[in-house]
């Protein structure tokens, strides 16, 4: 009996390691930003733009660039990866050709990023002649988000009973109003799910971006899609090995501005979500 | 009961089912007449629910699923003459467990006609209103129309999908053990509605509840390993049927 419990005391006491040992890693970074990056915040370096070559004044068009860019790359994504993964989850047969797709889906997550990066290049800025713009960057995440999107989707499409969907077509709806109607408005909050977690991946990736819309520098702000601007983690890669003599505060303070952007999309995403689940 | 005389509602010849490799009803033929409860006895697995299914052709989504045998709505035949969605404003059907959709009263019975293209202000509320009064549940809810169906008890919710289910003025309402979740009294009251529907509706009843098909069923029907043993009047079955396998099952011998 007491060697039982000695047991369980080791067994639940690696268990509670393996969980602290997960948390550790986070809590360092955001501690390592905030005391390093803190100093650096001010109005100036949110809102102005860089002075003696990026090395002081303001970050905001980088700020803007990846508020801009996250927005973009959602709005293309999002309706797309629903509609894929409503086609897949409802209609699709499990043939040989959803296999494939499933599989391409899979592979797609697994690609990494810089050569999502290429495939930005060569299709959207030199074949489709998009340039290095918003456009093409916004583009090149969206794809990469996909898969995200998909799977959260359908997951979500999955976890909607079986039973509403057999009322529904009990009642004479046809497949597309069953959808429309008993499907979709319940797999919305978990739909959303995905989006968030792609806000953060495509806010923070910089490879993507490398080669399809990010800028170095830029003395004005972009107003139109097919502009380029400056991304907050480029910038931070930027800030941190070309260009010498960057106060190291500014440096983290960008980390932190990055992290804190991240941060505040999600909370706006979370609260449009909850808004959906109490709407039943 | 003069049953010689009602037309058959529904005809069903040769009906075979089989999900897979698995047969679940083999070759069944049956007549369902107008405004008879005609009850559906049987164990586990003796193809009750694949039946019920086939009537309304909720079982073709199933995947692998095989079907053979003609069923006839007056008349019509339901795979070939009948769009499904209308097969299925025609012939209801009212689950095991109550489903209230996560919306409002008002909105689960108004579900139906406004995707039937209803639109009409009044026409919806007339629905709710008869519809719900119908069910018996009207005099409980009406106070409360736009407060979320998930919130009633297990009993008002099942008499609330009956209600949905009357919203589209069915011809024939399949009941599929309706009663599996609920305490005594809520269980009387379905019956009560199930008798006061009897009058302009057709209904089929699958039961694991003998005594329930005894107390509502017009005649009633006995299934065994996905055939049909036997089918009479309900106090036939129930005090002399032919096969004795019947008798077994009711007296409680296996089952």
């Amino acid at each position: 009996m007491t060697n039982e419990g000695a047991r369980q005391r080791i067994g639940f006491g690696l268990l509670l390691a393996a969980t602290l040992l997960v948390v550790l890693p986070v809590l360092a970074i955001i501690v390592l930003i905030v005391t390093k990056g803190w100093s650096a915040l001010s109005l100036e370096f949110l809102f102005t733009m860089p002075r003696d070559g990026m090395r002081a004044g303001g970050i905001f068009p980088a700020i803007l660039g990846t508020f801009v860019l996250v927005l973009a790359s959602i709005s293309f994504a999002l309706p797309i990866g629903v509609m894929a993964a409503v086609y897949l989850s409802e209609y699709a047969k499990d043939n040989l050709l959803t296999r494939i797709i499933n599989l391409a889906i899979i592979n797609l997550a697994g690609v990494s990023s810089v050569v999502f990066g290429l495939f930005g290049l060569s299709l959207f800025v030199v074949f489709l002649r998009f340039g290095v713009s918003i456009l093409s960057g916004a583009l090149t995440l969206g794809i990469m988000t996909l898969p995200v999107i998909i799977t959260t989707t359908r997951e979500a499409l999955r976890a909607v009973p079986k039973s509403y969907r057999e009322v529904s077509f009990s009642l004479g709806a046809s497949r597309w109003q069953t959808i429309r109607h008993s499907v979709l408005p319940f797999a919305t909050p978990g739909i959303l799910t995905g989006a968030i977690l792609s806000i953060g991946r495509v806010a923070g990736e910089t490879a993507p971006i490398l080669f399809t819309v990010a800028a170095f520098y830029l003395p004005k702000l972009p107003h139109s899609l097919g502009d380029q601007v400056m991304a907050l983690p480029y910038h931070l890669y930027i800030a941190t090995t070309q260009i010498p003599g960057v106060p190291e505060n500014y440096r983290y303070g960008t980390a932190l501005v990055l992290v804190g952007l991240v941060l505040i999309m999600n909370i706006a995403a979370t609260r449009i979500r909850s808004r959906f689940r109490r709407k039943r | 009961m003069n049953n010689q005389i009602c037309k058959a509602k529904i005809e069903v010849k040769n009906l075979t089912i089989h999900f897979g490799k698995v047969r679940a009803l083999h070759d069944l033929s049956l007549d369902v007449r107008a405004n008879e409860i005609l009850s559906v006895i049987g164990p586990a697995n003796s193809g009750k629910t694949s039946f019920l299914r086939s009537l309304n052709r909720l079982n073709d989504f199933e995947p692998h699923i095989r079907i053979s045998g003609s069923v006839r709505l007056d008349g019509l035949d339901i795979r070939t003459d009948i769009e499904a969605e209308d097969l299925r404003k025609r012939v209801g059907m009212i689950f095991a467990l109550p489903i209230p959709l996560p919306r409002s009263i008002y909105d689960n019975i108004t579900y139906g006609p406004r995707l039937a293209g209803l639109r009409d202000r009044a026409a919806l509320d007339r629905i709710v209103e008869d519809s719900l009064k119908a069910a018996f549940l009207w005099d409980e809810v009406k106070d409360r129309l736009r407060s979320s169906a998930q919130k009633l008890s297990g009993g008002q919710q099942q008499r609330l999908c009956i209600a949905r289910t009357l919203a589209l003025r069915p011809e024939v309402i399949l009941f599929d053990e309706p009663c599996s979740g609920l305490d005594p009294i809520s269980t009387a009251k379905v019956e009560e509605s199930m008798l006061e529907l009897r009058k302009d509706q057709t209904i089929v009843l699958v039961t694991n509840n003998t005594k329930q098909a005894a107390r509502v069923g017009t005649r009633t029907a006995f299934f065994l390993m996905g055939e049909l043993v036997e089918i009479d009047a309900t106090e036939k079955i129930f005090t002399a049927p032919r096969d004795p396998r019947t008798n077994d099952y009711i007296v409680g011998r296996f089952g």
